[in-house]
């Protein structure tokens, strides 16, 4: 049951992967990304880490869901109801990214692995909540101020008036009416 | 299964991904394959956690590779916006002169 449930998730991951840069809507290739990223979790589940599986999918099901929006907002074709190619250098990308696979693949036939652990814990949940609160707490801290930095800099970019782009003490005063035009993309 | 299979799938993620970062122009479609690159690396960590060192350090890993996707798509999102709205610009070839 295990075994094709992998086979199933895996031949989806990777059909979803190749998929999303297949369709020529860009809506479509969101879902196909997210399909493949729900096979990854799904694979998480089948490794014995139910907690991070789960995880996974929920992030990538809101994820998804803004990306569509954005695809919307900004993407000149996101219906892909103009067939249109969006692709330079594929010749390169392909011979890059086919020599990566082969080389990764490589080595990962040629490698002697060890033979693979045998006791495994009894609760994979409880056992990285433990490790997160206990032994690896400051790589906890670490991620949780990666991720401050993340909100507070992604905020500071999409504002559309920053800390100096004021003009006086008056928030809602407007600049001068330069017939130059200068500043960055104004 | 074995590990052998997981790394092979996580690779064939990775490949795609990198296929998709390296070729599409589009920034968000960009963002996509990084997200898949990523995504390879979260079932490569995690086979080698489950198969050869099921420790909690190895869960961390896969913890940070996900926060690493999670802050890949904020600041892609934020980076798209800020450069739209400065040039209305989506596309990488367009933001070309960036380096110059």
């Amino acid at each position: 049951m295990e075994v094709a449930l992998f086979w199933v998730l895996a031949v989806a991951a990777l059909a979803g992967g190749a998929l999303v840069f297949r369709v020529a809507s860009m809506a479509r290739a969101t879902f196909a990304l997210l399909a493949a990223l729900i096979c990854v979790g799904g694979e998480l589940v089948l490794l014995g880490l139910p907690y991070l599986g789960v995880v996974v999918v929920l992030m990538m099901v809101m994820e998804m869901v803004i990306m569509v929006v954005f695809m919307v907002a900004y993407m000149m074709n996101p219906g892909g109801l103009m067939p249109m190619s969006m692709l330079h250098n594929k010749r390169g990308a392909l011979v890059i990214s086919a020599g990566v696979f082969l080389a990764l693949a490589a080595g990962i036939l040629l490698v002697p692995w060890p033979a693979p652990a045998v006791v495994l814990p009894a609760d994979t949940t409880f056992q990285l909540g433990e490790s997160l609160m206990g032994g690896q707490m400051l790589t906890m801290m670490t991620l949780g101020f990666v991720l401050l930095s993340t909100m507070v800099g992604a905020t500071a970019l999409v504002s559309r008036r920053g800390r100096y782009d004021r003009y006086g003490d008056d928030l809602d005063r407007r600049p001068a009416d330069d017939p130059a035009g200068g500043g960055v993309g104004r | 299964m074995n590990l052998q299979l997981f790394l092979l799938l996580a690779a064939g993620l990775f490949a795609i991904g990198l296929f998709g970062a390296l070729s599409q122009q589009s920034i968000v479609m960009i963002m996509m394959g990084v997200e898949l690159m990523i995504g390879g690396v979260v079932v490569g960590a995690a086979a080698f956690w489950r198969f050869l060192a099921p420790a909690a350090s190895g869960q961390v890993i896969v913890v940070s590779a996900v926060v690493a996707m999670a802050v890949e798509m904020a600041m892609g999102f934020a980076v798209t916006t800020a450069i739209y709205r400065a040039r209305q610009v989506d596309m990488t070839d367009l933001a070309k002169d960036l380096k110059d």
